[in-house]
């Protein structure tokens, strides 16, 4: 034992012999985390790199690779974005985008935090089937469902106006936050509830007082996903808003700054750049409670 | 407190059917706990009580209301789970005030029942810690005031103890028998270890493959058990068996015999089980030849595994045993403590 330890602190203060990479040398920390975390970290945030610096080029330096340094910006400007903001709906656009992903889910949260409890915990007759339908709802591709959701959405004359998405946006979310969510309170003890109902607690009691404040976690990814997947939503956007100013950010840049074969990289970057910041906020508020719910489970 | 009648109730999960027609009395204020190895249909019998499980056939009565169709809350029990089943998101004081609240009591009652019930259990200074910020013993005194407070009709206990250390068990268990000696509050109570059957309950129901195998006192049970079952089941170590024939006034077996009781009349030249408690041995000159094979001296008695011919035997002595491994001891039972069951039905013959 007293060797063994001797040993170890040897190969640290003193690394030579066939235990120079033992578990705890700087040399082999550095080899299997510190560069494998650093390559995945380059190829995943250059993109974000090069949103940020193409949003603060001047078009000149833009197109001109022979005299400037690409991944660099030697005169920064602003131009970019007050084009984005002063000469588009751009603003108007941002708006747009947060209430119908805010309004979609909050509306499918509500609907999947009923039917995950229901199929996972009142155990009705046939409810795995309707977890197993639900399920496969999700499995077709809003490609194919957008079509007979035009007609729909055209019959309750709901095109080109917000409702049209934040209806239609609950069909690919609601299955997809009801399984999370099915997940999530499996997790969650069934003598709670019990104990609960022994304790004098009716369903609805059940559910607001002791099932929803243990599923927080849950809730919050499922929200955070929900929120993500609307407001990045592209193809019901495209088909069911006709006008400039009703449009969502992902639509309206792609529709309003690429004019025939002109693409106006500096506002479309801006667009993509301040588009993905409320995302980015909304989930570093989250942050903790996301990891948890993917991690583990309600503990007593 | 009332009473609880349990009468001729089946329980079936689908074509399965795990309780074939249960009759239990438990009068008001007694401490019933129902005993039996692991899925004998103790858990779900008490579970049926509670209104967490349907009754297939047979009725219900609490206070001699049947509650055959009555939602849990409405059957005034309380009931504490084998993993106490305690609100991780509520301190102490809210778990334990959650049922009261329901009930949309005063906070002046709340916090009075609240904090009676705390004292009763040494909770107090605990009051404002969440579940996770308590050790095993302390998270199974909260279930246990989470009880108190809404001073039941009946408490019901699924298997309380079962998580916690050997110590701690001990401890518990006298905690629990004393609160119900000083409340008086009828309960029932489940277990499989026959220890806390025989230490804590006025009557205890032993139960096997979804059938009452015998109800009675825990001395009664291990005076005289029905069966060969609940004469295995009660005691430790348990009984030792030995099968042979009544001849001539004695038992055989193995080319031994043994001594009969005196209460067994009419058993000559039957097949019998032939029932003798480890503690009931004696060593004695008159006796049968036992070879050693292990002892284990605990200092308060010591156990003997030894072998009469080819079956093996475990016996329990008060005096210190000097004898090795291999050597013979010779030794005999008191007759008045055999027990003889009959070897087809199982059933007790004397």
């Amino acid at each position: 034992m007293s060797d063994t330890t001797a040993t170890t602190i040897g190969a640290t203060t003193e690394p030579e012999g066939p235990q120079l990479l033992s578990w705890d040398s700087r040399a082999r920390r550095v080899v299997t985390i510190y560069v494998p975390l650093a390559c995945f970290l380059v190829i995943l945030l250059f993109p974000f790199y090069w949103m940020g610096i193409t949003t603060f080029k001047p078009n000149s330096e833009l197109l001109n690779y022979k005299d400037n340094n690409p991944f660099w910006i030697s005169s920064p400007t602003l131009d970019n974005i007050r084009k984005l903001l002063f000469e588009t709906d751009y603003p108007r656009w941002l708006t747009t985008t947060m209430a119908v992903a805010f309004a979609s889910t909050a509306l499918s949260l509500v609907s999947s935090v009923l039917a995950a409890y229901a199929i996972q915990r009142l155990r009705f007759r046939g409810s795995n089937y309707v977890g197993l339908a639900i399920y496969i709802a999700y499995l077709v591709p809003p490609s194919i469902l957008f079509i007979p959701l035009a007609q729909v959405v055209f019959q309750l004359g709901l095109f080109d106006t917000p409702f049209a998405l934040i209806l239609t946006y609950p069909t690919f979310l609601i299955p997809f936050c009801t399984w999370l969510l099915i997940g999530y309170f499996k997790s969650i003890p069934y003598e709670l509830e019990e104990c609960a109902l022994i304790d004098g607690a009716s369903r609805l009691q059940i559910l607001r007082r002791i099932t929803l404040p243990l599923a927080v976690p849950g809730l919050i990814s499922a929200g955070i996903f929900a929120f993500t997947l609307s407001w990045n939503e592209f193809i019901y956007a495209l088909a069911f808003i006709s006008s400039t100013e009703k449009k969502t950010v992902p639509v309206a840049i792609l529709t309003e700054l690429v004019q025939g074969d002109v693409y106006h990289w500096g506002s479309l970057m801006a667009g993509a750049l301040l588009g993905s910041l409320p995302v980015a906020i909304f989930y570093s508020f989250f942050v903790e409670y996301y990891v948890s719910s993917l991690t583990g489970a309600v503990k007593e | 407190m009332a009473t609880v009648s349990i009468r001729s109730v089946r329980k079936a999960f689908g074509s399965t059917e795990v309780l074939h027609g249960v009759d239990v009395e438990v009068q008001d204020g007694e401490f019933v706990i129902l005993v039996g190895p692991s899925g004998c249909g103790k858990s779900t019998l008490l579970r049926m009580i509670a209104g967490l499980e349907n009754i297939t056939r047979g009725e219900i009565a609490i206070g001699g209301r049947v509650v055959n169709n009555v939602a849990p809350k409405e059957r005034d029990i309380a009931m504490v789970f084998q993993n106490y089943a305690l609100y991780p998101h509520m301190t102490v004081r809210d778990n334990m005030a959650f049922s009261l609240k329901l009930a949309k009591a005063p906070p002046a009652v709340i916090s009075d029942k609240v904090g009676r019930a705390a004292d009763i259990l040494g909770l107090t200074p605990y009051l404002d810690r969440y579940p996770r910020q308590l050790s095993g013993g302390q998270r199974q005194r909260v279930a246990m005031g989470r009880a108190i407070v809404r001073d039941p009709q009946v408490f019901l206990f699924d298997e309380p103890l079962s998580n916690l250390d050997a110590k701690l068990r001990v401890q518990m268990r006298a905690e629990i028998k004393d609160l119900h000696q000083r409340l008086k509050t009828t309960t029932v109570y489940v277990t499989h270890d026959q220890i806390e059957a025989m230490t804590m309950a006025d009557k205890i129901v032993v139960m096997h493959a979804g059938n009452v195998e015998q109800i009675g006192a825990p001395l009664e049970l291990y005076d005289r058990p029905a069966n060969l079952f609940v004469a295995g089941f009660i005691g430790s170590p348990a009984m030792n068996f030995f099968k042979g024939r009544v001849e001539s006034g004695a038992f055989r077996f193995d080319g031994a015999q043994l001594p009969l009781p005196r209460a067994a009349p009419g058993v000559n030249g039957a097949s019998v089980i032939y029932g003798v408690r480890p503690e009931h041995w004696q060593l004695s000159a008159d006796g049968i030849d036992a070879v050693v094979h292990v002892l284990e001296p605990t200092g308060s008695e010591t156990q003997v595994m030894a072998r009469i011919a080819d079956t093996p035997v475990v016996c329990a002595f008060r005096e210190r045993i000097t004898a090795q491994p291999g050597e013979s001891i010779r030794i005999a039972p008191d007759p008045a403590l055999v027990h003889l069951f009959d070897e087809k039905t199982g059933v007790r013959l004397n």
